[in-house]
């Protein structure tokens, strides 16, 4: 609950500050009141403490608390010099991520799904302004607008989705949903199971899972590199962890029901995913797509639920969302440089800059999954959870797609390092340098000793 | 135990320095690479040559997941270790007449490379094996990538993919044993100790197979091979066939047979037939290549295949396959060195005439007498002339198939001993003959380049003539490792 209060305050702190033209105060105040939230997110584990019946702040929803946090500071510190350029009311924009973040705890934490639909709508709405920060700018605009009518799409099947679990059982509490499955096991409600699946394509859309995907790359392309950042890492793991939180939790005695519609999901997303990756000439492009395929591996934790499922979703979150705050980190200082987002603009970017090339290697052999770094504990943790049922051929499938990943990923290698280029010298503020370093850490961190993560939940 | 971890992690260390060392990089690396030579050196002086793993480490590291960081040296490691970081400061020394750029990142890669080697070579644990196993493969490809000749970045993108594939399936087959393990950890001892039915066995053979088989390269998984040698540059090749190819070989003995052997018992014959196919293709092959580095490259899968079908016809032989078993032991350090020597000399005359097509040179021994006589003993060992080191290996490798089968022994020898037709026409058509106006200005080998080839000479003279304490070193090893295995095939009979 402080969590949100402080995020919730801040944000308004913020919007003052904005109002008095204290631009410089903005960051400072940001960065102090998310640490504030950060710290009551700390002091909060194990407390495993209702608010009110409406949500409920286990160690599951601190961990996911804690990143999308963290993810939402690094993030900030990414804002240095970027907003300024484009737009006077900076304030704003800090305030909408902010209330975005709000959102995102009340999706990570719900105990009572009224809450995960004012969390969702929270978040969504704020994105959709963000989306279209650029106001005379028609791409940003598309995103916007296709992002609000397939967001409020979506919204439509998960409202109608729990209008039916609510009439099946009487009540929005996942406590009580769970118990009406198990005391009901012979007799559930025909309506119910609409219901799940319902609630399962809303919740794709969020997450962007084939074949609901289609929005994401337009809306990534778009939107501005920084809010597309914020979108493809902190937004899609909270929408995992409201994923799991449902279906886990809540429909988790209904498992071999809701398990072939996703099984299919998964499949589908992984291939759509890295075979459209493949062909982008586009480097936030190809990133949005292999976004897509990483909500494939994402959805893996779902089709065996083990007592590690939650923890597993954690770890690939955590890894995932570093990897990519790196990559999008470097795609931005390009892109000031060159104006271009294309591959060939990382041509021969490791001459002159080491320590950006360096980083985003790193960046790149994690979301491919190479041993060593976080991105190859995540999709171990997967592929082990599913072996552990013995569905050996759905592994071999993802493993390879697996393969196909390295071939994009490496395209950005062989391009910094292999290719000779234009020669350029980024300008690397040092917030910057902060947030690659940092990332670059917690990825090899991730990799090498991962075992601090590992029995978080 | 600490003598171990220092092994392992000095040349990681070094690779760190080295990395920062800027132009000193080339003396910084010499340095550490020698001083892992010595410490290997020392290692296997108080090395007991019985068949117990010896100065063990075993660390927990993520004991949620049962893994640990269990590393160790029996007979069999302690040859490829000493074959590893004999060969590192070889290939260091071997790259001073070279300007590569960025010399820093160049020499830190390979000490990188030579952490996951040793982790290969010294794992008891499966998953630090498999990470080892990647960790040595991520520097290779950047070497090769980035300082390689023509076409570099779509073949190194397809040796990247081939192998990672094939290890990927292997990491699934490792996984796949985690679980069935009742211990769930990925202890080497408790993976021999499971017992599986033989469809089990049959798929986890197959999935380590491939990873190896790439790795050697095993017919018909050799296509990335020539087109990587040639274009890698020359260190990047030492590397790859001097060291890493051996990684299959090893995972084949260390972790194929003994896990496994109802799996391999039932598709050994399999496996035989596609190595010797492979012997007659690459020498078949080799013989029409015009480049010389791409005929070192086909020779060497033939060489390679030859070691293979040693190994899985030794295995069928039960206990009396020690010989052969032992002859795939020398012939891996044999194999090592030579082609290490191929490849350099191969270097030194494209350094001098700017190519390695054989019809274009002539007449350099001559001019070089020192290249001359080196080229001709490494060319010696490599067709295994008696006295020097690839005798005995290839000796002991075809006494073993022999045994298993006349026919595949008549083939094979026949077909490497055909081998020795395109390695001295090589060497005839390369160092003999007339001079020609490309050839005229050659200048024979100075410095560091006649320090290595001396070496490399002496290594072949010295283990041709006096192979014992090599063969001494993994005798018990390997005899326990052929009991054990066997024990288990008849318990599950």
């Amino acid at each position: 609950m402080n969590i949100i209060i402080t995020i919730s305050i801040t944000a308004f702190i913020v919007l003052y500050a904005g109002l008095f033209k204290a631009k410089k105060a903005l960051l400072p105040l940001t960065v102090v009141g998310l640490l504030t939230a950060l710290g009551f997110t700390i002091g909060a584990w194990n407390s495993n403490a209702i608010h009110f019946g409406m949500m409920q702040t286990d160690n599951f929803a601190l961990a996911f608390s804690g990143i999308c946090i963290v993810g939402t500071l690094l993030i900030f510190l990414l804002t240095q010099n970027y907003f300024h350029a484009k737009s006077d009311n900076v304030a704003e924009y800090f305030t909408l991520i902010l209330f975005a973040l709000a959102g995102m705890i009340m999706m990570v934490s719900y105990k009572n799904m009224a809450m995960l639909f004012v969390g969702l709508e929270i978040m969504s709405v704020s994105l959709y302004i963000l989306a279209g920060i650029r106001k005379r700018d028609f791409a940003s605009n598309e995103a916007s607008l296709k992002y609000f009518l397939m967001g409020a799409f979506s919204t439509g099947f998960l409202l109608f989705g729990i209008t039916l679990i609510y009439g099946a059982t009487g009540s929005f509490d996942l406590d009580k949903i769970q118990a009406y499955l198990v005391d009901n096991s012979k007799a559930i409600s025909p309506i119910f199971y609409p219901g799940v699946i319902l609630m399962m394509i809303g919740l794709c859309f969020k997450v962007g899972a084939a074949p609901f995907h289609f929005w994401t790359p337009d809306v990534y392309e778009g939107s501005p590199t920084l809010i597309t950042t914020f979108m493809s890492t902190v937004v899609k793991t909270a929408g995992f962890a409201a994923f799991l939180r449902l279906f886990a939790g809540a429909f988790g005695p209904l498992h071999e029901f809701w398990v072939q519609p996703l099984i299919v999901i998964v499949c589908l997303t992984l291939f759509i995913g890295n075979v459209t990756a493949l062909f982008q000439k586009n480097f936030k492009r190809m990133l949005a797509y292999s976004s897509i395929s990483h909500a494939g591996y994402l959805l893996f934790s779902l089709i065996v639920l083990s007592a590690n499922s939650e923890n597993n979703v954690l770890v690939y979150a955590a890894a995932y969302t570093f990897a990519s705050i790196i990559a999008f980190a470097v795609l931005i200082l390009v892109k000031q440089k060159t104006g271009s987002d294309s591959f060939e603009s990382f041509n021969g970017l490791g001459k002159k800059n080491p320590l950006v090339a360096l980083s985003l290697t790193v960046a790149m052999l994690s979301l491919a999954g190479i041993p060593l770094t976080g991105g190859f504990i995540g999709k171990y943790l997967m592929f082990l959870n599913v072996m552990g049922d013995y569905q050996m051929l759905l592994v071999a499938f993802a493993i390879l797609n697996a393969l196909v990943g390295f071939y994009y990923y490496f395209k950005v290698i062989v391009a910094v390092w292999f290719k000779d280029g234009a020669d350029i010298e980024l300008v690397t503020p040092t917030q910057y340098k902060l947030v690659l370093l940092v990332s670059v850490a917690i990825t090899l961190i991730l990799g090498i000793y991962p075992a601090i993560i590992l029995n978080l939940i | 135990m600490e003598q171990l971890l220092l092994l392992i992690f000095l040349p990681l260390a070094g690779a760190i320095i080295t990395a920062f060392a800027g132009k000193s990089a080339k003396m910084v690396s010499t340095i550490i690479s020698v001083a892992s030579l010595v410490l290997a050196l020392f290692i296997a002086c108080n090395f007991i040559p019985n068949a117990s793993t010896q100065f063990e480490a075993n660390l927990p590291w993520i004991a949620d997941l049962g893994i640990r960081f269990h590393a160790g040296i029996d007979g069999i490691s302690m040859l490829v270790v000493l074959l590893t970081n004999l060969l590192i400061p070889i290939i260091i020394l071997s790259s001073y007449k070279h300007d590569y750029k960025n010399l820093a990142a160049f020499y830190a890669l390979i000490l990188f490379m030579q952490t996951g080697l040793l982790l290969v070579f010294t794992a008891m644990d499966a998953f630090l094996f498999y990470i080892g196993w990647e960790a040595a493969l991520i520097p290779i490809y950047f070497i090769c990538a980035f300082w390689g000749g023509k076409d570099r970045i779509r073949i190194n993108m397809k040796f990247f993919v081939y192998t990672i594939g094939g290890s990927l399936f292997m990491l699934m087959g490792i996984i796949y044993l985690y679980l069935q393990n009742p211990a769930h950890n990925f202890d080497i001892q408790a993976f021999y100790a499971l017992n599986l039915d033989s469809a089990q066995q049959g798929w986890i053979f197959w999935a380590f197979f491939i990873a190896f088989a790439i790795k050697m390269p095993i017919f018909p998984f050799h296509t990335w091979q020539p087109d990587t040698y040639t274009a890698a540059p020359t260190q990047g090749t030492m590397l790859l066939s001097g060291i890493m190819l051996k990684m299959g070989i090893y995972g084949v003995i260390r972790w194929l047979l003994p896990i496994v052997p109802t799996g391999v018992h039932d598709w050994s014959s399999l496996a035989m037939i596609l190595s010797i196919i492979g012997i007659v293709y690459a020498s078949l092959i080799a013989f029409t290549q015009k480049d010389a580095k791409r005929l070192v490259a086909y020779s060497s899968i033939a060489h390679v295949g030859l070691i293979a079908a040693g190994i899985f016809a030794s295995f069928n032989l039960g206990n009396n396959g020690v010989q052969g078993m032992q002859g795939a032991m020398v012939q891996m350090l044999s194999h090592g060195i030579n082609v290490v020597g191929l490849f350099f000399v191969l270097d030194i005359i494209f350094s001098r005439v700017k190519t390695n097509k054989i019809e274009e040179l002539g007449g350099i021994a001559k001019l070089a007498p020192q290249l001359a006589i080196t080229f001709l003993i490494i060319v010696l060992g490599t067709v295994a002339l008696p006295g020097t080191n690839g005798f005995i290996g290839e000796f002991l490798l075809l006494m073993g198939v022999y045994n298993y089968s006349i026919w595949a022994a008549a083939i094979a020898g026949l077909t490497i001993i055909f081998g020795a037709v395109y390695m001295l026409r090589m060497y005839q058509n390369v160092m003999l003959g007339k001079t020609n106006e490309l050839t005229i200005t050659f200048t024979d080998i100075q410095g560091t380049e006649k320090l290595v080839l001396y070496i490399i000479c002496a290594l072949i003279i010295i283990f041709g003539v006096y192979p014992k304490p090599l063969l001494h070193l993994t005798e018990a090893s390997v005899q326990h490792l052929l009991e054990q295995v066997n024990q288990k095939l008849t318990s599950v009979k």
